[in-house]
């Protein structure tokens, strides 16, 4: 973790952050176990750099992007997000990083390209989840997410290179993570090692442990529960001590509706979850 | 092998040492939340582990008879009752956590989340009855219900199978642990067929 340049956040909003410490240590990152605190505990041997991501399928120029590259060289911003995950927790944190339209200006899409693919790094020596059923919560790996092609070009989805002003640590998502805020954390994927452009609608990890509980889309919707437990309201992590209650309401789309409501006017979100 | 004589003379410190023992997990949670150890929000991890005690002290609770039985040692039975109230106690700080640190004591909340949530009615109702063999468990209680007294603890049993339903329904993935929780619980039941059978038994009148 080393610290980074970047231009802040023009107007932050007014949800106070979470604190670093909390965001650091309370994170569902499977591959280094199901506990909370795993993530923390399980990856001070994890090596983010180098790194390389490759971008594939259907694009008129495939490329592999070299991180070291993109950390010397791109002019990065600050986003305050807020983050709310599909167990009805949440979070407020500072990403630092380049709108993934950014990132992915010089592949231009293939007229047929409808979605991307994404994949977390399958090595199963710097992932002990991966190696370990058990540690891993059962999961096949790699982890699999994908977006349709206009929420991947949307203004707010962005791609992570960092948080609070440094690199992102391993818990995180170490180098580079998806931030989706409209959406449940989950499809915000972590350690990404390769984006496919592709035709069809992409297999994604959690629809295919539960499809019946989490769907392609999870867009944040206080008025579509999940079948085990309410999505109407959230436990937002902020700096109140463990006895510090502070359940809020959960917003349509996460409070970003205004900036991502129009891409789902057509589409049934109970069906469509 | 601990003689019958010794487990009956030194009743007392028997039963000392195994309330430290039980309580150590609540002392292990305390200290786990202030030292930071259980991460920048152990509110899950809490409910977590409350559960799993409850379930742990469950199986230690139904393997003191076979125990006994097996090595000819009656005088186990004797603790089956101070064992068997530790799953309560776990069990409500369970409940507790979860009321208080998670929903915020939101009791609309807490009763929607019940009509809603079967894996939640069906841990309620795990909750029911071990608070009724709470109530029933004091020596004149149980003089009182006389043989009504069995019926109603026979729902030890159900508890093995309730316990790790509610369990396993409530994950998000994966089914190993709750697994192996049920079939422990299960198999010891299992050692007890004839009482089990009897319980069952006891419905039909």
């Amino acid at each position: 973790v080393m610290p980074l340049k970047f231009k802040p956040h023009g107007n932050p909003p007014s949800d106070s952050l979470t604190p670093e410490s909390k965001a650091t240590t309370h994170n569902n990152f499977y591959e280094f176990g199901t506990g909370k605190n795993d993530p923390a505990n399980n990856s001070s041997h994890f090596q983010p750099l180098p790194w390389q991501l490759k971008v594939d399928g259907l694009v008129e120029n495939e490329v592999t992007i070299d991180v070291e590259k993109i950390l010397a060289m791109a002019a990065f911003e600050e986003r305050i997000y807020r983050l709310r995950c599909v167990e009805a927790w949440s979070m407020v944190i500072p990403w630092v990083g380049l709108t993934l339209k950014q990132l992915l200006k010089d592949v231009k899409p293939l007229s047929g390209a409808k979605y991307l693919a994404f994949e977390t790094l399958y090595d199963p020596e710097q992932f002990p989840g991966q190696e370990n059923r058990r540690l891993g919560g059962g999961i096949d790996y790699p982890y699999r997410e994908g977006l349709r092609l206009d929420e991947a070009y949307n203004d707010l989805t962005f791609m992570a290179f960092g948080m609070y002003g440094k690199t992102l640590p391993a818990q995180n998502g170490a180098p580079l993570r998806l931030v989706v805020p409209w959406k449940y954390g989950f499809k915000s994927i972590k350690s990404i090692s390769r984006i496919t452009f592709t035709d069809q609608m992409p297999q994604t990890t959690w629809n295919m442990l539960g499809p019946s509980e989490y769907g392609f889309y999870a867009n944040v919707n206080p008025g579509v529960d999940h079948p085990r437990w309410t999505q109407k309201t959230e436990r937002r992590i902020d700096d109140a001590g463990i006895l510090g209650r502070t359940r809020i309401d959960t917003l349509m789309f996460n409070g970003y509706s205004e900036q991502v409501a129009s891409m789902y006017k057509d589409l049934d979100l109970t069906r469509y979850y | 092998m601990l003689s019958n004589a010794f487990l009956h003379r030194h009743s007392l410190w028997i039963r000392i040492t195994l309330h430290w023992a039980l309580l150590l997990p609540l002392v292990v949670s305390v200290f786990a939340i202030i030292s930071s150890a259980w991460g920048g929000d152990p509110v899950q991890q809490l409910i977590h582990f409350y559960a799993n005690w409850a379930l742990n002290i469950l199986v230690l609770c139904l393997v003191l008879a076979p125990l006994s039985r097996r090595f000819k040692r009656p005088a186990l039975i004797a603790y089956r009752r101070l064992v068997g109230l530790y799953v309560a106690f776990y069990a409500f700080l369970h409940i507790l956590a979860y009321l208080v640190l998670d929903l915020g004591l939101d009791w609309a909340l807490a009763f929607e989340e019940l009509v809603k949530r079967p894996y939640i009615l069906v841990g309620a109702l795990a909750f029911l009855i071990l608070l009724a063999l709470t109530l029933s468990s004091p020596q004149l209680v149980r003089r009182k219900m006389k043989r009504s007294w069995l019926k109603l603890h026979g729902f030890i049993y159900a508890l093995s199978l309730l316990l790790p339903l509610h369990f396993w329904w409530s994950l998000k993935s994966g089914y190993i642990e709750p697994l192996v929780y049920l079939l422990i619980l299960l198999g010891l039941v299992g050692l007890r067929t004839r009482q089990f059978k009897a319980w069952i038994g006891s419905f039909r009148s």
